[in-house]
């Protein structure tokens, strides 16, 4: 497999801030890469940097063969990037703008037309409309109409989901799919954990460093004790009751449950503590951990 | 909570922008010392709702009492009662930490002293003596939305707003977040709260789902699940949102 992009020692400060570490990354051909992350993880830094939009960067950094300091126009011509912020032109009506990008890459839509289809026809009924009026969901599909017109071989999408509903979400991710099936290599940045599972690879980001870097499935393997879920009404004393026991940073919500994470301990013991404890109705089972629990592990109980 | 007096009560609210109805005829009540979720897709008509409820914005028709005051008639009166706070606007970054406790005291008619008891308290109760005189800017986002929280919560409302506030927080944050909520809601304070992540919707004691200006479901998570068929809120959600969507 051919690398498309690779970092090696790269860090990045802005003036006194400190936004990247020393990342360590390879990202092959026709990959479909996931950065997970909160806020502040460094996420967009390297992105930038990725895309040649970012310079005097420290480290050794190749993007499809080329060096984003200096061969950053070959590098343009070749990747398509959709930025976190809404980039396009709020007074070029949606078709105005999607010609426009065409047309900076020498292109036109109708010989690349097959590339958004799925995505565009959507937005066929908005041709005349600014694109300043569309919602939040259409806004996006424009975006990635546009940042996919000119045929790229590496697409970089910052936060396409954020401040998105989850119905959406879903359905965006269903369009990254098909465009992985086409072969086209894509770089995904999500604040959202449970979006880790439609990428083949994924690196969890945080303060500016990779935590870990894998397959979704290779990242919940390599969770460490064993991980149970407790199901009762009233949670929060349930939580208090496991902190006691097991330590602090052992239990922690999880939606409609509490997740325990354990060495050495079965379902029974906890069954017994919590009868003990004058709760007799809860439902204790063993689970598999998911991309969120072993963030959660990653962080190791090391506040901000 | 049977014979409490809710602190929010909407009936029939209307609000338009012209010829577009973005709340569409709701009702709900909320009553003191809940939880209360307020869900919807982007557009849905939550951002709307919101800024009548906090004074911000006014009914087109309908009622809409928060702490006893009317919103249509005293929406100054209703601003000064509640705390509010959002993932965009919480605290300022080139204030450092105690010049924002003092700003938002202010605004909120505390006498100096008092805030300078209320800071000390709260630096105290925290353990973050190290932060009270660094620029918020420079504070981690974890942090600053844990701070905003409780600086919304420094005039002691009995009601308290929170938009989105766990936006792009990371995993561990977002739950130590919660559990500040609930603290707060122990001692009293209700709590309306929204969010985009649906495992949080499940830390609400009842919810009210929005879609297309109209109230599409409403009551606890589990209650909600159960009368959708779904096994978790995120399924919930989609059947709402597809069902109520025109092309």
């Amino acid at each position: 497999m051919t690398p498309i992009v690779t970092c090696k020692g790269l860090s990045h400060s802005y003036e006194d801030i400190h936004a990247l570490g020393s990342i360590d990354l390879s990202v092959n051909e026709g990959e479909l890469f996931g950065f997970i992350g909160p806020d502040g993880a460094g996420k967009t830094t390297l992105f930038r940097i990725i895309a040649s939009l970012t310079e005097h960067f420290k480290g050794d950094v190749k993007v499809l063969g080329y060096d984003p300091a200096k061969e950053y126009k070959e590098i343009r011509k070749r990747i398509g990037y959709m930025p976190g912020r809404f980039s396009l032109y709020h007074d070029l009506t949606v078709e105005e703008n999607l010609k426009f990008y065409a047309a900076v890459f020498g292109n036109d839509v109708d010989s690349n037309y097959h590339l958004i289809s799925d995505i565009f026809d959507q937005l066929a009924p908005f041709k005349k409309r600014r694109a300043g009026k569309l919602s939040g969901g259409m806004k996006q599909k424009l975006a990635l109409s546009c940042a996919l017109i000119h045929q790229p071989e590496l697409l970089i999408l910052d936060e396409p989901t954020t401040g998105v509903d989850s119905v959406s979400r879903i359905e965006f991710w269903d369009v990254l799919s098909r465009l992985k099936e086409s072969g086209m290599t894509i770089l995904v940045s999500t604040p959202y954990m449970d979006e880790a599972r439609r990428c083949d690879k994924i690196a969890l980001m945080q303060k500016g460093e990779i935590l870990m870097t894998d397959s979704p499935l290779g990242i919940s393997e390599s969770f460490l004790g064993d991980l149970m879920e407790i199901r009762h009404q009233d949670r929060f004393r349930i939580l208090d009751l496991l902190r006691l026991e097991h330590g602090e940073s052992s239990a922690y919500l999880f939606g409609q449950t509490i997740h325990l994470v354990t060495n050495n301990h079965s379902v029974d013991d906890i069954e017994v503590l919590l009868t003990k404890n004058g709760i007799d109705d809860a439902v204790v089972q063993p689970l598999n951990p998911s991309i969120e629990d072993c963030f959660i592990q990653l962080m190791g109980g090391k506040d901000d | 909570m049977i014979d409490a007096k809710p602190i929010i009560r909407v009936e029939k609210l209307v609000k338009k922008f012209g010829s577009f109805l973005a709340n569409d005829n709701i009702s709900f009540e909320v009553y003191p010392g809940e939880i209360f979720g307020f869900l919807g897709a982007n557009g849905a008509g939550k951002t709307t709702a919101i800024r009548i409820l906090s004074g911000l914005s006014r009914p087109t028709s309908g009622l809409v009492e928060v702490v006893g005051i009317n919103a249509r008639t005293n929406p100054e009166g209703i601003k000064k009662r509640i705390g509010y706070m959002s993932q965009k606007f919480s605290l300022y970054d080139d204030l450092t930490l105690y010049e924002n406790i003092r700003f938002f005291g202010g605004i909120y008619g505390l006498r100096l002293r008092e805030i300078q008891e209320q800071a000390d308290l709260l630096i105290q109760k925290l353990g973050i003596e190290d932060l009270r005189n660094r620029k918020i800017g420079s504070v981690p986002l974890g942090w600053k939305q844990k701070l905003a929280f409780s600086v919304a919560l420094l005039h002691k409302p009995s009601l308290v707003f929170l938009d989105e506030p766990t936006g792009g927080v990371d995993p561990l944050t977002r739950r130590q977040f919660w559990e500040l909520i609930y603290d707060a809601a122990k001692q009293g304070v209700t709590i309306f709260v929204t969010t985009h992540y649906m495992d949080e919707a499940e830390y609400c004691d009842r919810l009210c789902i929005l879609a297309e200006g109209q109230v599409k479901a409403i009551g606890s998570p589990e209650q909600i699940r159960k009368d959708f068929d779904s096994e978790d809120m995120d399924q919930v959600f989609y059947q709402i949102s597809r069902g109520g969507e025109k092309a």
